[in-house]
């Protein structure tokens, strides 16, 4: 699904959470929404998801403006930051909400549940509890979850913030990995420039609730556009990251 | 997180929202420690015999002091039965009032983010601040004949004071915040995230509380429930005041019992007494049993 946000103004009790914001993400693209806390990034995800409201300015969807469709309309899958399983269903119920909330039939919901246990590769644990669940397994959920219903672009707020150091590489390989499986239009937010290297085609650098630049990896290291990129974005780590590979 | 209203309604109750009690390490025998344990659970038992089983016993020597006859004489009697009634109905209608409210506001003000959230959650906490003689007596004088309302009400022939009506109104008044108090924090622990995304996967509004909400609130809210009960049982000032003590109509039975005492009929209010001992007894075990499912 291609992604378009024109002029998208957003204020929060008197703070500047998007301040003309405009930026597009093409079909089949993975962004990275990249800036410090506080810059405005989460409040873009959810109004992309429908969960806030923009002030003013347009969210257009394959160009078709959404601003007034409701999120569970826009075809979005939406992957918390803390992952918002569920608590008292199993893992497959989780995955099985979304489907039996469109009133699917049975035997669809089982199948598909079914496929994407596999894909997370968690056949043996679909009757297991979130609680019962490690953070990468609950983030493999969350994923799964928010595939079930076939959407068409896939938000993630701050995929591995709450995944401890070590996994979240790993993690990272993976969920690229199977972004580009599926292939899913895909737009995550992060605070960590390293993750947003290693992980998106695109990334959308904001701050202050502005966007400071869009570009890919390496245009953004060659050419940054403002001091402020250039001060926040430390590209020895990526000259680094582009050499091993 | 709203963490002033986190701090008001005191910290998590724990993940369903009851009160646990924290395990206490066996100290070893003969220390100092011991000693202390010894002496404080002593002061605690010699306390709750002289305050609380004490007068319990003499509730229930007094009632069968005259022999079962007359106990269940008193127990029989028309209006006792009345009054029974009455108070049974006061509590179904206080438990239906506060748990539909209860959770409504439980929701809005932990679902929700908007200017004076922390003023109404205040509001609700007045029925806990306020005398309930007080409370009787803004009803009388909002519903009364002198009342604000008094004409309007005079006008359409609606009896409010010194009715059953009032008498709902008075016990709905004074069990207010209890299911709200309960429910507040576990929903508030809870966030709002699991809602979101099961909103956004195109469930509505009663689905999401069905399978998401409910699920979480459901020992707290049958909590609040007990408490209420027990609350609404038992009132008294607020119902006397707004009742009138019309006997066989607006008696409760709190206020049947003081009737009685009144007549230098002990034995009969010792009797009805015994009445609310059994409900508590019941209420005190129903909570029990909610405590001990939830751990």
């Amino acid at each position: 699904m291609y992604v378009e946000m024109q002029h998208i103004h957003k204020t929060f009790d008197g703070f500047r959470a998007s301040n003309d914001v405009s930026f597009g993400v093409e079909k089949g693209h993975l962004a990275a929404l990249l800036g410090p806390s506080g810059s405005g990034k989460t409040t873009i995800l959810r109004m992309i998801a429908g969960l806030d409201m923009p002030d003013s300015g347009e969210i257009l969807l394959n160009g078709v403006r959404v601003n007034e469709l409701p999120g569970s309309k826009r075809g979005i899958g939406f992957v918390f930051q803390n992952y918002a399983l569920f608590r008292y269903m199993t893992v497959a119920e989780n995955i099985a909400f979304g489907l039996e909330v469109q009133k699917k039939g049975k035997k669809e919901i089982k199948e598909r549940v079914d496929e994407l246990l596999e894909l997370i590769s968690m056949k043996e644990l679909g009757k297991r509890y979130p609680n019962q669940l490690s953070g990468g397994q609950k983030q493999r959920v969350a994923f799964a979850r928010a595939l079930a219903p076939n959407p068409q672009l896939l938000l993630l707020d701050e995929p591995f913030a709450a995944i401890d150091a070590k996994v979240r590489r790993e993690l990272r390989a993976w969920l690229k990995e199977m972004i580009e499986q599926v292939g899913i239009t895909s737009i995550f937010v992060t605070h960590d420039q390293e993750e947003a290297m290693e992980v998106a085609d695109t990334i959308i650098i904001t701050n202050q609730g502005r966007i400071e630049q869009i570009g890919t990896p390496e245009d953004i290291c060659r050419e940054p556009q403002t001091d402020f990129v250039a001060d926040f974005i430390d590209c020895r780590r990526f000259q680094l990251l582009m050499a091993i590979k | 997180m709203p963490e002033k209203l986190q701090k008001k309604y005191g910290p998590d109750h724990g993940e369903d929202g009851i009160h646990s009690i924290q395990k206490v390490i066996e100290p070893p025998k003969g220390s100092t420690k011991h000693i202390t344990r010894n002496i404080l659970i002593g002061i605690s038992a010699l306390f709750l015999l002289v305050m609380l089983i004490l007068p319990l016993a003499v509730v229930v020597v007094n009632a069968l002091k005259e022999g079962w006859a007359a106990y269940s004489a008193a127990l029989l009697d028309e209006y006792t039965g009345k009054a029974l009634q009455l108070t049974l109905l006061a509590t179904a209608a206080a438990i239906l009032v506060n748990t539909v409210f209860g959770i409504f506001a439980a929701y809005l003000l932990s679902k929700f983010y908007f200017r004076g959230r922390e003023l109404v959650a205040t509001l609700i906490d007045i029925p806990f601040s306020i005398s309930p003689v007080i409370a009787g007596l803004v009803f009388i004088l909002t519903f009364g004949s002198v009342g604000w309302m008094g004409d309007f009400l005079t006008a359409h022939n609606i009896r409010i004071v010194f009715a059953v009506p009032g008498i709902l109104l008075a016990t709905i008044f004074v069990t207010f915040p209890f299911v709200f108090r309960e429910l507040f924090p576990v929903m508030n622990a809870q966030g709002k995230d699991e809602e979101e995304a099961a909103g956004l996967m195109g469930a509505g509004g009663f689905t999401i509380f069905r399978r998401i909400t409910f699920p979480h609130i459901k020992w707290a809210l049958l909590y609040g429930i007990i408490l209420c009960s027990a609350r609404a049982m038992g009132e008294f000032g607020a119902v006397s005041v707004i009742s009138g003590h019309l006997r066989g109509k607006t008696n409760t039975l709190p206020l049947h019992v003081e009737i009685l005492y009144n007549e230098f009929n002990t034995t009969a209010a010792f009797a009805v007494s015994s009445i609310l001992v059994i409900l508590a007894a019941l209420i005190l075990i129903a909570r029990n049993l909610v405590e001990w499912k939830t751990k």
